[in-house]
């Protein structure tokens, strides 16, 4: 015999009910199901130890070469590693010791401009990045959560900023500038970048602000500052973080582009562009590997970057699981 | 020798696949024989349909009634030959239209049957049909890729549809878009779609869950009306438990993917034999009375792809007992044409 | 009868229409076109009508989620039309709402505590901070779910579940009006009678007086003590469930109440059966005088030229929409 009758007809005997199992994932919260799907992922694996070498370049160049940011020997300029097809400066000891991947125009050793190079390049993309999100989600969010005037008038700046090439604006800019330091460059990205996050956080929050359950926050009597702050940037942060990780791969694109038309970062800094503006002449010229190396960790960089976004957004939408 | 009825026999359109089937006018106009339907899922196989068997003659209503989720869709996508697979298989039984098993027909010649012989009206009309054409091209279409009609002949075929299932002005509103109609009236176009090519059957998957009280009204009178005047069988599938004892002859109710029990629709609502279809009748309340305390059945659907040993509706059953831990119920025939899957229907009946 | 705790006077909600990019006004939608309603203490007030005909826009009013266009509404004798913001937001403590979506009314971003406990932290003077976990645990006992289930997140529940995890947020500040916006509309047979009980148990253990919006007519009836019927943003009847569904005196309570099946195959054929034909008509532009009349079976001149007032007419013993009003059983069978 069934001891206990589960058609409950008392009032109040509604027996406590167990949450369902296998409907949905069965672990905690969407960022835990995320880093689970991640973690088997394997191009997000890839993309992300890339990411991790690169940024340890970026903070930590002494841990990964010995040699200076500008310890050069002008006297071994533009030698190919031994293993790299290409000419050899005449009269100079072809296969020199310790520089695997050859040297640089000014002779500095490739392998550690290209170590001492991350750094400017990373900083440059982290805080551009950074401050775009800072202004891009406030914006986004005041604009998205109030609508109306608010919403107008912030959509027709984000709208006549768009309107601007990025490119040729940027190069304007800093053309005008003048002072083209590492700060004139981040100025410029953050001034002609925070339109995008701004309009997609707007979307967010648009569609986030008629959902129920802010109703239901607005009718237990919360203020609008505590209903952006705890329900509407929470649920919009991940497409912000996906769009951060994107960011970062095309700010340090974008660096490395203004570096290499003359008016980003200049000697005798090093970055990316640098070396890569500095190669251009001679890799046509039987030295290919100028342009080759710089090039390729560019490209894997930024491409890691873009990737790891993308797996993000994957693993972060609930529909596509 | 059964006469064969050639499928729209003369049609141009109709493939060699199909001319060449015989159809048996004395067999049952549709005969689904233990039909099985699995889901490949992240968490394992569900089984969305497991041994399913009903028969519908010509004529007649069928309804299949079930809670959300217990596989009437599936089911009814099965019969259609519409499954995406993968994730689903047909993983076995039956599915015999006038004799002819249309699980082995290949692809071309499901779609002629589809097309010719069986009609579905789905609940959401608004993605069932095509947004960016208007629904007099849309049901003209049937008639120019399966009937070879010409342009205009096709048109006013489209506009003869729309005037029959009720829809006003029918000769303006065939250049509307689907968007332009409202729900109850797209409900129509979809049943004008069905119609189109006279099927043999209309299987109708909640036709009205989405529609208001009024319109459903129509909707469902409608639906009975052109059944009559052609003879059709209809499967109505809903979980509506008024809805269906409206119109139907029979009534399969489903649970967790199996059928738990069958009969006609008089016996089914004055004295269910199954607890599950007991619970669903006490569960609801009446617009005639006003109801006591409802009686409410505890917990929840099973998961499909860990289902509970034996009866699947025992941990929510109130006749539950050891056996129906350990054995899975046959379908026990109650009186002929009446089956239970419970153990205990007796008991259950007398209750 | 007890005393009036919520009462609409000629309640108004307009939503303008805007068009081109300048947004220009070029029409209403009257959504909610002067209601007057009183709701008692410990009472249910049942609210029917089609999708459409405003009464999601009216629960919303009533509690001052949206601002009505005019009208007066009143909480306990305070006026809520025009009240300061931070005055309303104190206030609206005594009335919440549960929602008709389980899934869009959880924050999915916060575990079923956070989501009980968030009115606590909003009126931090109704329970100090080391009380709170201890009272959210209560909560989820009262409408049926285990405390252990505290850190858990909204997807991990059926919908069932989740509209008792609703139900817990809207009984936390102790309400003294919960407005349930069709709560069980979305919900599975089996699992629609487990809530519409629990709203019941609940009611008579807190005193809650209920505001219950639904489009099912029986489970309006199951749990309503007096029904208002809408139409195209009007009340076009209003009495008590007996009333209502015994003695309609008004054609279009008398077309849906027919329209609804009943379980019992028996009944066929032997109820009365009134199709209503045409569209519902929209509610920027609704039809002059009555607006039912574009599809009323008894409509006569006088039906568009005056405006049935909502009052006790000579046919019935409650207040009717229509000229003609007079009583039809449609729920019975008539043989
Ligand atoms: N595309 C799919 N992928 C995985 N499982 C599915 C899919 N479609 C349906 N199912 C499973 O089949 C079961 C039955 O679904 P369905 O027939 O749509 O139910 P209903 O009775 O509500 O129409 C569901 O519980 C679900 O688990
Ligand atoms: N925010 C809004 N803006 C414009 N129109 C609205 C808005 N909310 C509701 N409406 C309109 O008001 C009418 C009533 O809607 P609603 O109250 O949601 O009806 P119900 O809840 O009865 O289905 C509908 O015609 C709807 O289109
Ligand atoms: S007032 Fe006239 S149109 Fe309106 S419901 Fe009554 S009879 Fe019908
Ligand atoms: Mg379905
Ligand atoms: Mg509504």
């Amino acid at each position: 015999m069934s001891s206990s009758s589960p058609v409950t007809e008392a009032p109040g005997a509604i027996p406590p009910e167990t949450p369902v199992r296998g409907r949905g994932p069965t672990s905690g919260s969407i960022w835990k199901d995320a880093r689970h799907q991640l973690s088997r992922n394997p191009v997000f694996v890839v993309c992300s130890l890339v990411v991790l070498v690169v940024v340890s370049w970026a903070l930590f160049p002494q841990l990964w070469t010995s040699l200076g940011k500008l310890e050069c020997d002008i006297n071994i300029n533009r030698t190919p590693p031994s293993w790299f097809p290409g000419k050899t400066q005449p009269g100079y000891d072809a296969d020199l010791d310790g520089y695997v991947l050859g040297t640089t125009t000014l002779g500095c050793d490739m392998y550690s401009q290209i170590i001492w190079g991350a750094r400017p390049s990373i900083v440059v993309a982290v805080i551009v990045t950074a401050m775009t999100a800072l202004v891009g989600t406030t914006l986004g969010l005041v604009a998205g959560y109030y609508g109306g005037w608010v919403d107008t008038v912030i959509s027709r700046i984000t709208d006549i900023f768009l309107g601007l090439p990025f490119l040729l604006g940027a190069v304007i800019f800093l053309a005008l500038l003048k002072s083209q330091s590492i700060w004139a460059v981040i100025l410029v990205l953050v001034v002609l970048g925070w339109t995008q996050m701004t309009r997609i956080v707007r979307g967010t929050a648009l569609s986030l602000r008629d959902q129920d359950f802010v109703e239901a926050a607005r009718a237990m009597g919360a203020t609008n500052g505590r209903i952006i702050l705890r329900h509407i940037l929470p649920n919009a942060l991940a497409p912000i973080i996906v769009l951060c990780t994107i960011y970062v791969g095309s700010f340090i694109a974008a660096e490395a582009t203004l570096t290499f038309l003359g008016v980003g970062l200049k000697p005798p800094e090093v970055s990316w562009g640098i070396t890569i503006a500095q190669g251009q002449d001679f890799a046509v010229a039987g030295f290919p590997h100028l342009l080759v190396f710089p090039c390729i960790v560019l490209v894997v960089t930024v491409l890691s970057f873009i990737l790891m976004g993308d797996a993000l957004r994957d693993a972060l939408d609930p529909k596509g699981r | 020798m059964p006469e064969s009825d050639i499928l729209q026999a003369g049609t141009p359109a109709d493939s060699k696949a199909v001319a060449s089937l015989y159809f048996d006018t004395t067999a049952p106009l549709l005969d689904v024989q233990e039909l099985r339907v699995d889901f490949q899922t992240k968490e394992g196989v569900a089984h969305a349909v497991n041994g399913v068997s009903f028969t519908l003659e010509a004529g007649r209503t069928l309804g299949i009634l079930g809670e959300s989720g217990c596989g009437k869709s599936v089911t009814a996508q099965a019969i259609m030959g519409i499954l995406d697979s993968p994730p689903a298989r047909v993983v076995g039984g039956k599915v015999l239209l006038s004799g002819v098993d249309l699980l082995t027909l290949n692809e071309d010649a499901r779609r002629q049957i589809r097309a010719n012989r069986i009609g579905m009206v789905f609940q959401d009309a608004l993605s069932a049909l095509n947004p960016v054409f208007t629904v007099g091209w849309q049901l003209g279409e049937l008639f120019r890729k399966h009937r070879d009609f010409s342009r205009k002949q096709a048109k006013q075929e489209a506009v003869r549809l729309l005037d029959l299932v009720g829809i006003p002005a029918a000769g303006q509103r065939v250049d509307d878009f689907p968007h332009q109609f409202s729900g109850g009236m797209r409900q129509r176009v979809m049943i004008a779609m069905a119609l189109a090519l006279d099927p043999n059957v209309i299987i109708a998957d909640e036709p009205t869950t989405a529609l208001d009280v009024t319109v459903q009204a129509q909707i469902m009178k409608l639906l009975a009306d052109l059944q009559a005047e052609r003879n059709m069988g209809l499967i109505l599938i809903t979980h509506d438990i008024g809805v269906v004892a409206d119109v139907a002859d029979d009534i399969c109710v489903m649970y967790a993917g199996r059928e738990v029990e069958k009969a006609d629709v008089y016996a089914i609502y004055d004295s269910p034999a199954h607890p599950y279809t007991q619970a669903l009748l006490e569960s609801i309340p009446r617009v005639d009375m006003k109801g006591q305390q409802l009686a409410s059945i505890q917990g929840l659907p099973p998961n499909l792809t860990s289902m509970p040993s034996g009866c699947a509706f025992h941990p929510r059953c109130r006749f539950a007992r050891e056996r129906c831990r350990e054995d899975t119920p046959p379908l026990y025939t109650v009186t002929p044409g009446r089956l239970s899957a419970c153990h205990f229907f007796q008991e259950v009946l007398d209750s | 009868m007890s005393e009036v705790i919520l009462a609409a006077t000629d309640v108004r909600k307009y939503f303008p229409i805007t068009a081109g990019v300048l947004k220009r006004t070029v029409g209403h939608v009257q959504a909610v076109d002067g209601i007057s309603l009183e709701l008692y203490q410990g009472e249910t007030l049942g609210i029917v009508g089609e999708s459409g005909c405003g009464k999601s826009t009216l629960a919303r009013v009533l509690m001052g989620l949206i601002p009505a266009t005019s009208g007066s509404v009143k909480l306990e004798g305070e006026e809520l039309v025009g009240m300061k913001p931070s005055r309303l937001r104190k206030i609206r403590r005594d009335v919440q709402i549960i929602f008709q979506d389980p899934y869009s009314s959880l924050d999915p971003r916060m575990t079923v505590g956070k989501i009980i406990g968030e009115p606590f932290e909003i009126h931090a003077e109704v329970a100090p901070k080391g009380e709170r976990r201890r009272k959210v645990q209560e909560l989820l006992e009262v409408v049926g779910l285990s405390p252990e289930h505290i850190n858990r997140y909204p997807h991990q529940f059926s919908g069932g579940q989740r509209q008792r995890i609703g139900i817990a947020r809207a009984l936390a500040l102790r309400p003294k009006v919960i407005i349930c916006d069709e709560p069980v509309s979305a919900l599975d047979i089996s699992v629609q009678a487990q809530v519409v009980n629990l709203l019941e148990n609940l009611q008579s253990e807190f005193g809650l007086s209920y505001i219950f919006v639904a489009h099912d007519l029986s489970v309006v009836r199951h749990i309503s003590d007096r029904v208002g019927v809408m139409y195209l943003g009007k009340m076009v009847e209003l009495g008590t469930e007996d009333q209502i569904y015994e003695r309609p005196t008004h054609p279009y309570t008398q077309a849906l109440l027919s329209a609804v099946p009943v379980p019992d195959p028996g009944l066929r054929g032997h109820r009365k059966q009134i199709v209503l034909t045409g569209e519902l008509p929209s509610a920027a532009n609704p039809p002059s005088g009555c607006r039912f009349r574009t599809r009323c079976w008894k409509a006569q001149s006088v039906c568009a030229e005056s405006e049935p007032a909502l009052e006790v007419r000579d046919g019935g013993d409650h207040p009717s929409a229509c000229h003609f009003a007079e009583v039809i059983d449609v729920t019975h069978a008539a043989y």
